[in-house]
């Protein structure tokens, strides 16, 4: 059967060809696999546009590091992987199913749509300052970063992982991995 | 304590000099692969990934600690030989404590982080929508306190770069295959005492 095909890889082989990807973009391009920047920039760029004066102090700030807001690398890496996933749900046939709300939620919160996209939004905004001002992410920390044993994202992944526990578990309860 | 300045070795590698727009193909390749690769590794999926929090579900670990291993290994080795440079990120204690807890309530709440966020778009979660709007206006909001940011939990324990074998005063040929096997032993425990 044709590997591209197939629904899901197994996590070993995934894993592995993350951290084969991350060795290439380290030698060809000199950069880590990170992904928040885009979304600081994108942010930056319309704020710009709209309420310069607001931000001038950040795009000073910025520019002194030598890292002024652009559509760039993680830009295109956004891209990419959305680009990526299409591509691989398209050929398996793995598309999100049709339903709005998530079952594990839908089994906690209700069936109201409204009541997710706000819980999304607003775990996205705290989300976001998060691995803005820890400066990375999932990726950028807590797989890059680690593996270059970073003590940056080695204080940040071990927070970040017990504050999710912690949380999960108070939305969801121990009832909740009965339903995922 | 470790002179931040001195903590990080640079290498002897010469930046690669890669054209602009070559750069940014390279990124949509990389992008792709890494997107083909979440989705075919299901992290881009709510109940794998809140799953992974209630500690039912263990693909998440899987991935990343296999991916943390192969690219370990393989950046150390290229970095030993001057092949390439390290990216490290500066250390600032208060900031990475703070950022990763606001990281993990919001982790808990939308479920997709940044990256396999953009995998769940490509797969067809609609839901993940609002949380990148929420992204963006997190984004949005971090520019707005980023002067206050600075000026004070930003200096909270700014250490500079700082990578671990250098503050344990371990060799880096000694803590890489160490900490490599660390990580494979934890995934022989997970595959023998959890059921996925």
């Amino acid at each position: 059967m044709n590997p591209l095909t197939k629904t899901s890889w197994s996590p070993y082989l995934v894993g592995v060809g993350i951290g084969v990807l991350s060795w290439f973009s380290f030698a060809t391009v000199d950069r880590q696999l990170g992904i928040t920047t885009a979304f600081e920039y994108s942010a930056a760029l319309t704020e710009q546009a709209t309420a310069p004066q607001v931000v001038k102090p950040y795009l000073e700030a910025k520019a002194k590091d030598g890292k002024t807001p652009k559509i760039d690398w993680e830009w295109m890496l956004v891209l990419g992987v959305f680009i990526g996933a299409y591509a691989s749900s398209k050929m398996s046939g793995d598309r999100a199913p049709e339903e709005k709300v998530p079952p594990l939620w839908r089994w906690r919160f209700g069936d109201s749509p409204g009541l997710r996209y706000a819980g999304a939004f607003f775990g996205g905004i705290i989300m976001m300052l998060g691995a803005r001002i820890a400066q990375g992410c999932t990726s950028g920390h807590a797989i890059s970063g680690i593996l270059q044993l970073a003590l940056s994202s080695w204080i940040f992944a071990p927070v970040m992982g017990v504050t999710g526990m912690a949380v999960a578990f108070l939305i969801y309860g121990k009832e909740g991995r009965r339903h995922v | 304590m470790i002179d931040p300045g001195k903590a990080v070795k640079e290498t002897s590698a010469p930046p690669p000099t890669v054209p602009a727009g070559k750069k940014l193909v390279a990124a949509i390749i990389f992008g792709t692969a890494f997107g083909f690769l979440l989705q075919k590794g299901g992290v881009g999926k709510y109940n794998v990934l809140i799953g992974q929090l209630l500690l039912q579900d263990f693909t998440v670990a899987k991935v990343m600690m296999t991916a943390i291993v192969v690219g370990m290994i393989g950046v150390f080795t290229l970095h030993h030989f001057a092949k390439v440079n390290l990216d490290i990120h500066p250390t600032r204690i208060g900031a990475q404590i703070i950022g990763g807890m606001l990281f993990g309530v919001g982790f808990a709440l939308i479920a997709y982080c940044p990256g396999t966020g953009a995998a769940a778009l490509g797969q067809g979660s609609w839901d993940v929508l609002f949380g990148m709007a929420g992204l963006v206006a997190g984004s949005y909001l971090f520019a707005e306190m980023s002067g206050w940011l600075k000026r004070t939990v930003e200096t909270w324990g700014d250490k500079g770069k700082v990578m671990l074998p250098d503050l344990l005063h371990i060799p880096r040929g000694v803590f890489v295959p160490a900490f490599a096997l660390l990580l494979i032993a934890a995934l022989f425990a997970i595959e023998r005492f959890s059921t996925r």
